[in-house]
């Protein structure tokens, strides 16, 4: 956290992979090249990832493809995984109906079975 | 010691179009920002409105020249789909209070010229057919609309970038310092950044650097929550919002539906450094949101997040360049709907910066323009 980035751009051209056309997050279909791509536009971190390409924004919200995308981005940033900070979870902890969401009562009061 | 033409402080979506529009003009830009990411405060957690409706007079001008001349062309411009609507904006009310209120926003904005009108509850179901029968008025202007956040703070930085800008994160500015009466440098933890021109862009931020060189801008914090539902069919283009501002927002392009609202008690809330939701807001808001669009019943919510704003005491930004300390311009205190505004801003500034006449009367926006009570 709260290391110094130069975001400047490197001299380093995109070069397509064999295997771009894979895809990662399998909820918002986002491949390996866009990914990749990303990178090379200056998101350099886990949660600029997300907002940029969706990756980790869908149903599953990253259970599936975060730590491959996470890999992805390491490796094209030349740093360990180890090293990028994982973006925030959030919540609720599974997808949740509104109608359950927007109930602040119990349901002995409601009696609306969770 | 490193040196550029102008130092944006805050790589937000204010301080990243602003960069933008400066690399354009061919200035050497450095852009400090303290977080790890990039438009990691209000611009990443905001609901996306690009709006003239329901303004205060004195940024309307900004609002109608960025709707007018720069939302159409941005995702073109920035070589990025910023997911822009001009389907127009709803803002919805329910009761008599409901509708003085609207009524006394619409005659403002058309006193400035600005096509926005009331109608009835009929004619708002004529445009958005989910809306219940509840909601009995509301103010509608068709040039409004919304756009992605997201993927527009990103998309200004990613072009700022390739122009040649220097963003630097995880970089927090500790200090101004002021050289034979000029500002002149910017201070860190790690290094010290000079420039003949300094702008603040950092939201709250600015508060503690101005005071520094012995500016202060009334303004303080209030956390803002928002929830993003999975992707639904299509149902409507428009933005959404109500005449108590309890709850905004708009269904994406992806179909989700992001919306944002208050629980009365933001002037309140923890602050413990970070943003993080109460357990009493986003309830607050699905149940808003239930009583206006009754369909969404049923859909899942996938995430809740939270934000701070930036509240300046009379409700609108401070954008002016600051005579006590040359070469000093602020540009914050957005007071919770600085995007829409964003790239007319970051435009003016910009212009401002390399001492050019701005496009827009900002006159409003003063520094100097706080009293105290008479």
């Amino acid at each position: 956290m709260n290391k110094v980035v130069d975001r400047s751009l490197g001299d380093r051209e995109f070069v397509k992979g064999a295997d771009d056309d894979m895809i990662i997050c399998r909820c918002e279909e986002i491949t390996k090249g866009e990914i990749r791509r990303a990178v090379h536009d200056g998101m350099y971190t886990m949660a600029e990832i997300r907002r940029y390409l969706r990756c980790t924004m869908g149903l599953c919200q990253g259970q599936t493809c975060a730590k491959l995308v996470k890999g992805i981005v390491a490796r094209e940033l030349g740093v360990p995984a180890a090293e990028l900070e994982p973006a925030s979870s959030r919540s609720p902890m599974r997808p949740t109906e509104m109608y359950i969401f927007a109930n602040e009562e119990s349901e002995e009061e409601t009696g609306v079975c969770l | 010691m490193i040196t550029a033409d102008v130092i944006v402080v805050g790589a937000g979506i204010i301080g990243n179009a602003t960069a933008y529009y400066l690399t354009k003009k061919g200035q050497k830009v450095i852009v400090l920002e303290k977080a790890d990411a990039i438009g990691d405060g209000g611009s990443s957690r905001n609901g996306g409105g690009v709006r003239q409706s329901g303004r205060d007079p004195r940024e309307l001008p900004l609002a109608m020249y960025g709707i007018k001349n720069l939302w159409p062309y941005l995702s073109e411009e920035l070589d990025t789909d910023v997911e822009y609507y001009k389907k127009g904006n709803l803002r919805l009310g329910k009761t008599e209070k409901h509708k003085q209120i609207l009524t006394g926003l619409t005659t403002r904005a058309k006193a400035c010229g600005l096509d926005v009108k009331m109608i009835d509850g009929y004619e708002v179901r004529q445009i958005n057919p989910y809306l219940s029968d509840e909601v009995s008025c509301a103010s509608w202007c068709p040039t409004d609309g919304h756009a992605n956040p997201l993927l527009a703070t990103l998309a200004y930085y990613k072009a700022a970038r390739k122009l040649g800008a220097r963003f630097i994160s995880g970089e927090e500015v500790i200090e101004l310092k002021k050289v034979k009466g000029k500002l002149r440098q910017v201070v860190t933890a790690n290094e010290i950044y000079e420039a003949d021109k300094v702008i603040l862009a950092n939201g709250i931020g600015a508060r503690k650097l101005a005071a520094t060189v012995g500016i202060d801008i009334p303004m303080s914090s209030a956390l803002l929550e928002c929830l993003v539902t999975e992707a639904e069919p299509k149902m409507f283009e428009q933005m959404l919002g109500t005449a108590e501002a309890d709850f905004y927002g708009h269904q994406s392009s992806h179909g989700s539906f992001v919306i944002g609202g208050s629980s009365g008690m933001e002037g309140v809330n923890k602050d413990n450094g970070t943003p993080v939701n109460s357990s009493i807001t986003a309830p607050c808001i699905a149940r808003g949101i239930i009583k206006y669009i009754p369909r969404l019943a049923h859909a899942k919510i996938v995430r809740t997040w939270a934000g701070w704003m930036d509240r300046v005491v009379d409700g609108v930004p401070v954008i002016d360049k600051i005579e006590e300390v040359p070469g000093l311009i602020l540009a914050c205190g957005f007071s919770g709907h600085g995007f829409g505004i964003a790239p007319a801003v970051g435009y003016n500034v910009a212009r401002m910066a390399c001492g050019e006449e701005t496009v827009c009367d900002i006159s409003g926006l003063r520094y100097d323009r706080f009293a105290a009570k008479a």
